[in-house]
């Protein structure tokens, strides 16, 4: 520390950082996204390995052999489904305690705050039910969880079947040492949430649903299922959960584990696992995994129903069973034995899944990038917005200190004017409008969807996203309201000052979202920060209005979906983008009131009003 | 002459009217019993029970215990193991007194797994043993099968081989038929050299949940994360008309900081305010929570008792050696005298068989009914105590120290200050510093 308290050391320093801070600048932002890009890279990614003892060494012996059964389940279960147009409970239930279950019933209601168009449904109602294996010669403390979601566009039949096949089998056996329960949803992932509301009695979402009769203790691990199809030709898995959040990858590896042994082909984003990883080949493939589970994952929606269990801290994924066109094909029983090898392994357990890591990317299922591994490119990311503080801080500090300090040459800072106070009081009204703009951006659109339906001939969903779009761009005529407001002495350190304000408050942003959810910190932080740390008033505006525009949340969200349907190959046109975009604005905004996502919330109240602060320093007279 | 029988009986049991220093060796008596009670949830519960009154045990090779097949006994639901020694008069006057040894095993046999989906059973199939003979050594031999739903057409279930005598009790505020098969008895076992009894439903009852009894109770905790939660007991009164009290009691560990002032106790979505309340609150690391309450259950309800509580932070040798497994409170005891359907008769202890001391009757319109909750797994907010946990605890540390001075040097602002001469007294204090070797002022 003696290099900063020494005055003239100190000075020298702050000479090198005003001077070198446009290469600084652009170094670190480079080495963010090269070293991001170079994750997918063998010395950045490790090999998965079981850490958890109790899963590790012992080998299970899978013995399900009901694939007939599973059929035969299935089919029946369709056909009571199409009968009935519903859930098919009564038949559930009977089928649920002739294998010998404890059945119970719950019902659940919810009116959503607005339409969704996505998957028609307004006033939702439903009924999940489960039934309970109990271990036998046990207290009923701890549990697992197998589930299936039906809901109105996925019938899951196949998975039912499967679900009821197998704890068929399962009653059968005696070394059960945790509680099974098996968890049939109605209406896929508002069902999920009603049952785990219900199980752990609290209320998070305003759904109604009635108490749940039974419980098996503290759930430890949860499996959700997604079958159509009597033959798969893959499974694929999903980790990311509820706000970026992902399970234990123990769990992934038990999965990768069981895969592998029952030659099962595992596939993670839709993507084929690379087998080379010493050429560029694998690596490249690894790295539009990558980018695929960093889009999902900053999404912070669920990526399957096991993304709300994650919530309630109980490590969960969710298998898919993808029919394609390969010709090799695995039946229910391939299927069932690696569920059953999984849950023998669970019923292991000794403690929660905590050993092996809770933040991790993926560019493979055999591969992963630990957190200590990829935060540095967030870091460097974020640098540029430190660095860049530091260069305004410097200049308004030295303003204020005198002429006795000499300025560099080639000091790229405009000329200061001499000391001059600037009074925070000046920020206050920029701030405060943003923050109000933020705000009017969180409540109005949900809250304004009836007025807006009476005065425009448009339905409650699309006035919630037309809405939201209106106040959106409303906020780019900000700074022309917010001018009177502000005074006009000294122009040059009033808009230093604000854009302080708003590249420490950006940064402090996008370091905590970066520690929860390092993909949409990540993302965010790649788009925002060249934009954030290039804005002046002075200087090519409308290049920097340009800029500013296309790396607005908004933009960032447009891109991505582009950018994601273009890593599926499945390229979008640009009126298909729209729709999607229009789609993906109004789920945002459904999964915040159903589940609780953070992602709108997050960019209404946080990033939106810091964008603007720029938005307000750009256009700074 | 009622209370007089009794004794008489005891007496004939014991034989032998000597005391400990009597020559001959007293005679024993053995009673040994099993019985079958097929359960609503189609499970089937079987308690053996042997008393000796006697000094030492008896090696019991045959009789009953034939069917005590560990490797089956471990295949059960449920089992539990007791054993009971008191002393016994042996005489009106109670001048000398016995020993009664009783040794108590009940299994729950998950009638699911064993029979296919079946309801039915047998003792071969049960424990993979039929019985051959009694005791030598027992005065009394008997197995007793509840068939309670049988009636003289056989329509619903079927006995084999069919009782000989049958036996009619209140338990639980039931009536009760049991069908008795007196080993001693010689044509019970004699006719095939074995005997395996066996059970069949003719009209199999429906796959439905099962019966609920009068009091039942639940326990389960509530909330997520790792800071606050809710203990919750749902008790049950299912009793159509009959309202009655129960005496809950909870010990809650320390760490689990209860809120007294969140306990609420709610029936039919009203209020209930418990007649009696005794608190004592937890000690840390020294005694845990106590918490009594008396609480009326209205007939054909639902009572929620829910408190909530935060968890504590351990010291980190408090830890158990699995901290990520949670750990355990312990069950709600609830105590209660539950109205019984059927007056039950007082019961003359000795005459009876010997299940009836598992069911205690106090009075003929209730039955003491004692219930544990299911115990509760609560997870404490736990290090990693690992390497990571280490590397954290490091860099939390580092770090620190870097915002500290990194903060103490952007709050400051450093000057060049020109060194001054100072005045006189220090130009003198100087001289004399320098002469003594230390560095000036």
């Amino acid at each position: 520390m003696g290099l900063l308290s020494d005055p003239v050391r100190r000075r020298a320093l702050a000479r090198l950082v005003l001077r070198l801070n446009a290469p600084l600048c652009v170094l670190s932002y480079v080495a963010g996204i090269a070293w991001f890009l170079a994750l997918a890279f063998p010395p950045l990614t490790q090999r998965t390995y079981m850490s958890e003892n109790a899963m590790g060494s012992t080998m299970v012996e899978e013995q399900f052999a009901g694939g007939d059964r599973a059929r035969g389940l299935a089919r029946d279960f369709a056909a009571h489904r199409r009968k009935s147009g519903a859930l098919p409970v009564a038949w559930l239930e009977r089928t649920m305690r002739s294998v010998g279950l404890e059945v119970y019933t719950q019902s659940f209601s919810r009116r959503l705050p607005f339409p969704d168009e996505t998957h028609e449904r307004y006033m939702v109602s439903g009924t999940n039910v489960y039934g309970i294996l109990r271990a036998p010669r046990a207290a009923s403390t701890e549990s697992l969880v197998l589930t299936v979601p039906c809901g109105p566009d996925s019938t899951n039949s196949q998975a039912v079947g499967l679900l009821l096949a197998l704890a068929a089998h399962f009653r059968g056996q005696i070394y059960w040492a945790k509680d099974i329960i098996f968890l049939v949803t109605e209406q896929d992932l508002l069902g999920t949430e009603a049952w785990l509301e219900a199980y752990h009695d609290v209320n998070v979402t305003g759904m109604q649903s009635s108490p749940l009769q039974g419980r098996a203790g503290a759930i430890q691990a949860a499996v959700a299922l997604e079958l159509s199809s009597d033959v798969v030709t893959s499974l694929d898995v999903a980790v990311e959960g509820l706000n970026g959040q992902l399970p234990n990858l123990d769990l992934l590896n038990l999965f990768q584990t069981f895969c592998q042994k029952g030659g099962l082909l595992c596939t993670l984003q839709g993507k084929l696992q690379p087998q080379d990883w010493t050429s560029v080949d694998g690596p490249l493939q690894g790295l539009q995994t990558l980018l695929l589970m960093v889009l999902q994952q900053a999404s912070g929606r669920p990526h399957g129903p096991h993304g709300l269990f994650l919530r309630y801290r109980v490590e969960a994924l969710t298998i898919r069973g993808i029919n394609s066109f390969r010709q090799y094909k695995y039946d229910l029983v391939a299927v069932g034995k690696a569920l059953e090898g999984a849950f023998r392994k669970l019923n292991h357990l000794l403690e929660r899944l905590h050993q092996s890591y809770f933040f991790y990317l993926l560019p493979a299922l055999a591969r992963f990038v630990s957190i200590g591994l990829y935060m540095p490119a967030a870091g460097f990311l974020l640098l540029v917005l430190g660095l860049k503080a530091l260069e305004l801080w410097m200049q308004l500090h030295e303003a204020g200190v005198g002429p006795e300090e000499p300025r560099g040459a080639s000091g790229p800072s405009p000329p200061v004017l001499p000391a001059q106070s600037v009074g925070l009081a000046s920020l206050v009204a920029p701030l405060l409008i943003s923050q109000a703009m933020g705000l009017a951006l969180y409540i109005l659109p949900v809250l304004g969807q009836h007025v807006a339906t009476q005065h425009f001939p448009v339905a409650e969903a699309e006035a919630v996203v037309l809405t939201l779009l209106a106040i959106y761009a409303a906020g780019l005529a900000l700074p022309h309201s917010t001018q009177r407001v502000v005074s006009a002495q000294a122009p040059d350190r009033g808009w230093m000052a604000l854009k302080l304000v708003a590249l420490i408050y950006l940064a402090l942003q996008l370091a905590c979202i970066t520690l929860t959810n390092f993909s949409l910190g990540f993302l965010l932080a790649a788009t925002m920060v060249p934009a954030a740390a290039l804005t002046t008033p002075c200087g090519p505006r409308p290049l920097y209005a340009a800029l500013l525009v296309l790396t607005s949340p908004a933009a960032t969200l447009l891109g991505s979906l582009f950018l994601w349907r273009e890593l599926q190959e499945a390229p979008l046109s640009l009126a298909e983008g729209w729709q999607l975009f229009l789609a993906a604005l109004a789920q945002g905004v459904l999964e915040h009131h159903t589940y609780g996502a953070l992602l709108f919330p997050l960019l209404a109240l946080g990033l939106y009003p810091c964008w603007l602060l720029f938005w307000n320093v750009l256009f700074w007279k | 002459m009622a209370a007089a029988l009794p004794l008489a009986v005891l007496g004939l049991l014991l034989l032998g009217p000597g005391g400990r220093g009597h020559a001959e060796p007293p005679r024993d008596t053995l009673r040994e019993e099993l019985v079958i009670t097929p359960l609503p949830s189609g499970d089937v519960a079987a308690t053996f029970q042997f008393r000796t009154r006697w000094d030492s045990d008896l090696q019991r090779e045959e009789g009953l215990s034939v069917l005590l097949k560990a490797d089956r006994l471990f295949h059960t639901s449920y089992h539990s193991q007791a054993v009971h020694i008191r002393p016994v008069c042996r005489n009106a006057r109670c001048t000398s007194i016995s020993w009664e040894l009783r040794q108590t095993l009940s299994v729950v046999y998950d009638a699911f797994v064993t029979g296919q989906g079946k309801k039915d059973w047998s003792l071969f199939r049960m424990f993979s043993r039929t019985l051959t003979e009694p005791c030598p050594l027992a005065s009394e031999s008997r197995v007793y099968v509840d068939i309670t739903g049988h009636n003289q057409d056989n329509e619903t279930l079927e006995v084999n081989p069919p009782p000989t005598t049958t036996y009619q009790d209140v338990t639980l505020g039931t009536r009760k038929t049991y069908a008795v098969y007196d080993l001693l008895d010689a044509a019970v076992i004699n006719n095939s050299r074995n005997l395996n009894l066996q059970l069949k439903w003719r009209s199999p009852p429906e796959h439905e949940a099962p019966p609920a009894p009068f009091l039942h109770a639940q326990r389960y905790v509530s909330g997520y994360g790792l800071q606050s939660g809710e203990l919750n007991t749902l008790l049950y009164n299912t009793h159509p008309y009959r309202a009655f009290p129960v005496l809950l009691l909870d010990t809650v560990p320390w760490y689990l900081r209860l809120y007294v002032h969140t306990l609420t106790i709610t029936s039919k979505g009203k209020e209930n305010k418990p007649s009696y309340v005794h608190y004592q609150p937890a000690q840390d690391r020294l005694q845990p929570h106590l918490l009594e309450m008396l609480i009326q259950l209205p007939a054909n309800s639902a009572t929620k008792v829910s408190i909530q509580f935060e968890r504590a932070l351990l010291k980190w040798t408090e830890y158990t050696p699995d901290p990520n497994h949670g750990f355990y409170v312990s069950p709600s005891v609830l105590s209660a005298l539950v109205p019984s359907m059927v007056a039950a008769k007082p019961v003359d202890w000795e005459e009876s068989p010997l299940f009836r001391s598992l069911y205690p009757v106090s009075d003929s319109s209730s039955y003491f009914v004692r219930l544990y909750t299911e115990p509760l797994l609560v997870n404490l907010p736990t290090p990693d105590f690992s390497m990571p946990y280490n590397v954290i605890c490091l860099t939390c540390t580092v770090v620190a120290v870097c915002y500290g001075s990194f903060y103490n040097l952007l709050t400051r602002t450093f000057h060049i200050e020109e060194p001054s001469t100072g005045g006189l007294a220090k130009r003198l204090a100087n001289l004399i510093r320098r002469a003594r070797g230390v560095p000036p002022l």
